[in-house]
Protein backbone atom coordinates (compact mmCIF):
# COMPACT_ATOMS: atom_id res chain seq x y z
CA UNK A 1 0.00 0.00 0.00
CA UNK A 2 2.74 2.71 0.91
CA UNK A 3 4.56 1.74 -2.71
CA UNK A 4 1.32 2.65 -4.57
CA UNK A 5 0.99 5.91 -1.96
CA UNK A 6 4.87 7.03 -2.71
CA UNK A 7 4.02 6.40 -6.50
CA UNK A 8 0.75 8.56 -6.35
CA UNK A 9 2.65 11.19 -4.86
CA UNK A 10 5.06 11.13 -7.29
CA UNK A 11 2.96 10.85 -10.03
CA UNK A 12 1.64 14.18 -8.69
CA UNK A 13 4.48 15.42 -8.07
CA UNK A 14 6.29 15.20 -11.31
CA UNK A 15 2.47 16.66 -12.90
CA UNK A 16 2.71 20.08 -10.97
CA UNK A 17 5.98 20.83 -11.84
CA UNK A 18 6.42 18.89 -15.14
CA UNK A 19 5.83 19.77 -18.95
CA UNK A 20 2.15 19.56 -18.66
CA UNK A 21 2.16 22.25 -16.05
CA UNK A 22 4.69 24.24 -18.02
CA UNK A 23 2.43 24.38 -21.39
CA UNK A 24 -0.35 25.45 -19.75
CA UNK A 25 -2.66 22.23 -19.67
CA UNK A 26 -3.39 22.25 -15.96
CA UNK A 27 -5.81 24.16 -14.03
CA UNK A 28 -5.40 22.81 -10.41
CA UNK A 29 -3.19 24.82 -7.99
CA UNK A 30 -2.86 27.32 -11.32
CA UNK A 31 -3.21 30.21 -10.31
CA UNK A 32 -6.33 30.68 -12.29
CA UNK A 33 -7.53 28.39 -9.95
CA UNK A 34 -7.45 30.49 -7.12
CA UNK A 35 -8.88 33.45 -8.89
CA UNK A 36 -12.07 30.94 -9.22
CA UNK A 37 -12.35 30.65 -5.45
CA UNK A 38 -11.46 33.90 -4.63
CA UNK A 39 -14.63 35.35 -7.43
CA UNK A 40 -16.63 32.19 -5.33
CA UNK A 41 -16.09 33.49 -1.99
CA UNK A 42 -16.47 37.11 -2.45
CA UNK A 43 -19.28 36.72 -4.29
CA UNK A 44 -21.06 34.78 -1.68
CA UNK A 45 -20.12 37.56 0.85
CA UNK A 46 -21.47 40.16 -1.13
CA UNK A 47 -24.75 38.31 -1.33
CA UNK A 48 -25.25 38.02 2.18
CA UNK A 49 -23.91 41.22 2.88
CA UNK A 50 -26.83 42.67 0.19
CA UNK A 51 -29.69 40.79 2.28
CA UNK A 52 -29.06 42.56 5.40
CA UNK A 53 -28.65 45.55 3.35
CA UNK A 54 -31.68 45.93 1.81
CA UNK A 55 -33.44 44.99 5.62
CA UNK A 56 -31.83 48.07 7.32
CA UNK A 57 -32.49 50.45 4.26
CA UNK A 58 -36.08 49.08 4.18
CA UNK A 59 -35.88 50.95 7.72
CA UNK A 60 -36.64 54.13 5.79
CA UNK A 61 -40.23 53.12 5.59
CA UNK A 62 -40.28 52.97 9.61
CA UNK A 63 -39.08 56.35 10.84
CA UNK A 64 -36.31 58.45 9.97
CA UNK A 65 -35.17 58.19 13.58
CA UNK A 66 -35.27 53.89 13.09
CA UNK A 67 -32.95 54.66 10.11
CA UNK A 68 -30.40 57.09 11.54
CA UNK A 69 -30.48 54.37 14.13
CA UNK A 70 -29.31 51.82 12.41
CA UNK A 71 -26.83 53.58 9.89
CA UNK A 72 -24.76 54.94 12.83
CA UNK A 73 -23.80 51.66 13.06
CA UNK A 74 -22.05 51.71 9.55
CA UNK A 75 -19.94 55.01 10.63
CA UNK A 76 -18.47 52.65 13.91
CA UNK A 77 -14.72 52.13 13.88
CA UNK A 78 -15.30 47.98 13.06
CA UNK A 79 -18.08 48.48 10.83
CA UNK A 80 -16.21 50.93 8.99
CA UNK A 81 -13.60 48.35 8.76
CA UNK A 82 -15.69 45.84 7.17
CA UNK A 83 -16.88 47.94 4.65
CA UNK A 84 -13.08 48.57 3.36
CA UNK A 85 -13.50 44.43 2.99
CA UNK A 86 -16.50 44.91 1.52
CA UNK A 87 -15.17 47.40 -1.22
CA UNK A 88 -11.89 45.16 -1.68
CA UNK A 89 -14.30 42.18 -2.00
CA UNK A 90 -16.50 43.92 -4.57
CA UNK A 91 -13.77 45.55 -6.18
CA UNK A 92 -11.95 42.20 -6.95
CA UNK A 93 -15.29 40.70 -8.08
CA UNK A 94 -15.73 43.20 -10.22
CA UNK A 95 -12.29 43.47 -11.78
CA UNK A 96 -11.88 38.87 -11.90
CA UNK A 97 -15.59 39.00 -13.82
CA UNK A 98 -14.30 41.40 -16.49
CA UNK A 99 -11.32 39.11 -16.56
CA UNK A 100 -13.34 35.82 -16.83
CA UNK A 101 -15.43 37.82 -19.67
CA UNK A 102 -12.72 38.65 -21.81
CA UNK A 103 -11.48 35.01 -21.17
CA UNK A 104 -14.65 33.60 -22.74
CA UNK A 105 -15.07 36.37 -25.58
CA UNK A 106 -11.34 37.60 -26.41
CA UNK A 107 -9.48 35.18 -28.68
CA UNK A 108 -6.49 35.39 -26.86
CA UNK A 109 -8.39 35.57 -23.08
CA UNK A 110 -7.43 32.30 -22.60
CA UNK A 111 -3.75 32.87 -23.57
CA UNK A 112 -3.17 35.75 -21.22
CA UNK A 113 -4.98 34.92 -18.37
CA UNK A 114 -2.64 34.52 -16.09
CA UNK A 115 -1.25 38.24 -16.91
CA UNK A 116 -4.76 39.36 -16.61
CA UNK A 117 -4.47 38.55 -13.33
CA UNK A 118 -1.79 40.21 -12.26
CA UNK A 119 -2.86 43.32 -14.08
CA UNK A 120 -6.41 43.11 -11.81
CA UNK A 121 -4.25 42.63 -8.80
CA UNK A 122 -2.46 45.65 -9.71
CA UNK A 123 -5.39 47.36 -10.13
CA UNK A 124 -6.68 46.23 -7.27
CA UNK A 125 -3.93 47.57 -5.00
CA UNK A 126 -4.01 50.72 -6.94
CA UNK A 127 -7.67 51.34 -6.34
CA UNK A 128 -7.73 50.17 -2.65
CA UNK A 129 -4.78 51.91 -1.62
CA UNK A 130 -6.49 55.71 -1.71
CA UNK A 131 -10.02 53.95 -1.41
CA UNK A 132 -8.81 52.95 2.16
CA UNK A 133 -7.40 56.17 2.97
CA UNK A 134 -10.71 58.08 2.33
CA UNK A 135 -13.02 55.67 3.80
CA UNK A 136 -10.93 55.40 7.22
CA UNK A 137 -9.59 58.69 7.42
CA UNK A 138 -12.89 60.28 9.57
CA UNK A 139 -12.61 56.88 11.98
CA UNK A 140 -9.30 57.13 12.23
CA UNK A 141 -8.64 60.61 13.50
CA UNK A 142 -11.52 60.21 15.52
CA UNK A 143 -9.62 57.13 17.17
CA UNK A 144 -6.93 58.67 17.92
CA UNK A 145 -6.24 62.18 16.76
CA UNK A 146 -9.16 63.23 19.78
CA UNK A 147 -11.88 64.05 17.23
CA UNK A 148 -12.64 67.42 15.90
CA UNK B 1 -13.76 -10.68 -31.23
CA UNK B 2 -15.35 -10.94 -27.80
CA UNK B 3 -17.71 -8.18 -28.04
CA UNK B 4 -20.26 -8.40 -25.61
CA UNK B 5 -24.09 -7.83 -26.44
CA UNK B 6 -24.08 -5.30 -23.70
CA UNK B 7 -20.92 -2.52 -25.44
CA UNK B 8 -22.86 -3.32 -29.04
CA UNK B 9 -25.99 -2.14 -27.34
CA UNK B 10 -24.58 1.17 -26.62
CA UNK B 11 -25.33 3.80 -29.66
CA UNK B 12 -22.60 5.47 -31.62
CA UNK B 13 -22.19 9.07 -30.67
CA UNK B 14 -22.48 10.04 -33.99
CA UNK B 15 -26.53 7.54 -34.10
CA UNK B 16 -28.75 10.10 -35.48
CA UNK B 17 -31.41 8.17 -33.32
CA UNK B 18 -29.46 9.37 -30.30
CA UNK B 19 -31.45 11.63 -28.19
CA UNK B 20 -31.03 15.44 -27.67
CA UNK B 21 -28.70 16.04 -25.13
CA UNK B 22 -30.18 19.32 -23.46
CA UNK B 23 -33.76 20.02 -23.23
CA UNK B 24 -33.75 23.21 -21.94
CA UNK B 25 -31.31 26.18 -22.32
CA UNK B 26 -31.93 27.20 -19.20
CA UNK B 27 -28.15 27.37 -18.18
CA UNK B 28 -27.63 28.84 -21.40
CA UNK B 29 -29.08 32.09 -20.63
CA UNK B 30 -27.88 32.14 -17.21
CA UNK B 31 -24.77 31.85 -18.07
CA UNK B 32 -25.40 34.66 -20.59
CA UNK B 33 -27.29 36.56 -17.89
CA UNK B 34 -24.24 36.63 -15.52
CA UNK B 35 -21.90 38.51 -17.92
CA UNK B 36 -24.53 40.82 -19.16
CA UNK B 37 -25.55 42.04 -15.74
CA UNK B 38 -22.21 41.55 -14.10
CA UNK B 39 -21.07 44.33 -16.49
CA UNK B 40 -23.60 46.83 -15.72
CA UNK B 41 -23.03 45.60 -12.05
CA UNK B 42 -19.45 46.52 -12.25
CA UNK B 43 -20.94 50.30 -13.26
CA UNK B 44 -24.02 50.63 -10.78
CA UNK B 45 -22.35 48.91 -7.92
CA UNK B 46 -18.90 50.36 -7.92
CA UNK B 47 -20.63 53.71 -8.10
CA UNK B 48 -23.05 53.27 -5.73
CA UNK B 49 -19.99 52.35 -3.55
CA UNK B 50 -17.92 55.33 -4.60
CA UNK B 51 -20.76 57.55 -3.89
CA UNK B 52 -21.72 56.19 -0.83
CA UNK B 53 -18.37 55.00 0.80
CA UNK B 54 -15.52 57.58 -0.03
CA UNK B 55 -17.14 60.71 -2.06
CA UNK B 56 -17.28 63.58 0.09
CA UNK B 57 -16.82 62.23 3.75
CA UNK B 58 -18.37 58.78 2.64
CA UNK B 59 -20.63 57.03 5.34
CA UNK B 60 -20.88 59.52 8.00
CA UNK B 61 -23.24 61.64 5.99
CA UNK B 62 -25.70 59.20 5.30
CA UNK B 63 -28.64 59.74 6.64
CA UNK B 64 -32.29 59.99 6.28
CA UNK B 65 -32.05 63.29 4.61
CA UNK B 66 -29.45 62.36 2.41
CA UNK B 67 -31.86 59.39 1.40
CA UNK B 68 -34.20 61.55 0.85
CA UNK B 69 -32.51 63.55 -0.99
CA UNK B 70 -31.12 60.96 -3.72
CA UNK B 71 -34.66 59.16 -4.03
CA UNK B 72 -36.28 63.03 -5.16
CA UNK B 73 -34.49 62.12 -8.57
CA UNK B 74 -36.23 59.51 -10.93
CA UNK B 75 -32.12 59.27 -11.76
CA UNK B 76 -30.89 57.56 -8.75
CA UNK B 77 -34.76 55.89 -8.09
CA UNK B 78 -34.13 53.59 -11.34
CA UNK B 79 -30.36 53.60 -10.27
CA UNK B 80 -31.01 51.74 -7.06
CA UNK B 81 -34.35 49.40 -8.49
CA UNK B 82 -32.19 48.39 -11.69
CA UNK B 83 -29.09 47.65 -8.95
CA UNK B 84 -31.11 45.96 -6.51
CA UNK B 85 -32.53 43.37 -9.50
CA UNK B 86 -29.72 43.01 -11.60
CA UNK B 87 -27.63 41.98 -7.86
CA UNK B 88 -30.26 39.87 -6.93
CA UNK B 89 -30.77 37.66 -9.84
CA UNK B 90 -26.57 37.78 -10.40
CA UNK B 91 -26.05 36.90 -6.70
CA UNK B 92 -29.54 34.59 -6.62
CA UNK B 93 -28.01 32.42 -9.81
CA UNK B 94 -24.50 32.15 -8.62
CA UNK B 95 -25.77 30.95 -5.14
CA UNK B 96 -27.59 28.30 -7.16
CA UNK B 97 -24.66 26.98 -8.92
CA UNK B 98 -23.00 26.89 -6.07
CA UNK B 99 -26.05 25.35 -4.20
CA UNK B 100 -25.26 22.34 -6.70
CA UNK B 101 -21.95 22.06 -7.21
CA UNK B 102 -21.10 21.48 -3.25
CA UNK B 103 -24.61 19.99 -1.55
CA UNK B 104 -24.23 16.52 -1.63
CA UNK B 105 -27.53 14.99 -1.29
CA UNK B 106 -30.69 16.06 -3.44
CA UNK B 107 -33.15 16.66 -0.58
CA UNK B 108 -30.21 19.17 0.91
CA UNK B 109 -29.95 20.50 -2.65
CA UNK B 110 -33.62 20.86 -2.80
CA UNK B 111 -34.12 22.90 0.50
CA UNK B 112 -31.28 25.22 0.75
CA UNK B 113 -32.55 26.46 -3.06
CA UNK B 114 -35.58 26.89 -1.62
CA UNK B 115 -34.57 28.99 1.21
CA UNK B 116 -32.44 30.73 -1.28
CA UNK B 117 -35.58 31.47 -3.52
CA UNK B 118 -37.60 32.72 -0.68
CA UNK B 119 -34.66 34.65 0.15
CA UNK B 120 -34.78 36.65 -3.33
CA UNK B 121 -38.41 36.89 -3.36
CA UNK B 122 -38.47 38.54 -0.10
CA UNK B 123 -35.84 40.98 -0.64
CA UNK B 124 -36.43 41.52 -3.95
CA UNK B 125 -40.12 42.39 -3.21
CA UNK B 126 -39.13 44.29 -0.28
CA UNK B 127 -36.53 46.30 -1.80
CA UNK B 128 -38.94 47.64 -4.64
CA UNK B 129 -41.67 48.39 -2.26
CA UNK B 130 -39.30 50.68 -0.44
CA UNK B 131 -38.34 52.81 -3.70
CA UNK B 132 -41.60 52.71 -5.25
CA UNK B 133 -43.40 54.13 -1.16
CA UNK B 134 -40.26 56.10 0.19
CA UNK B 135 -42.20 58.89 1.56
CA UNK B 136 -39.80 61.93 2.47
CA UNK B 137 -42.54 63.32 5.00
CA UNK B 138 -43.07 60.49 7.45
CA UNK B 139 -43.36 60.78 10.89
CA UNK B 140 -39.85 61.37 12.80
CA UNK B 141 -40.09 58.18 14.91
Amino acid sequence: MSTTASTAAEAGASDRTGASRRSGTFYRGDPGMWSWVMHRITGVLTFFFLFVHVLDTALVRVSPNAYDEVIETYKSPVVNLLEVGLVGAVLYHALNGIRVILVDFWSKGAKYQRPMLWAIIGVWVVVMIPGTYFMLERTVSELFGGGH
Amino acid sequence: MTVTPEALSLDKPRSPRRPAARRSNFELYSWVFMRISGLLLVVLVLGHLFIMNILDGGVHRINFAFVAGRWSSPFWQTWDLLMLWLAQLHGGNGLRVIIDDYARRDSTRFWLKMLLYVAMAVILVLGTLVIFTFDPDIPAS
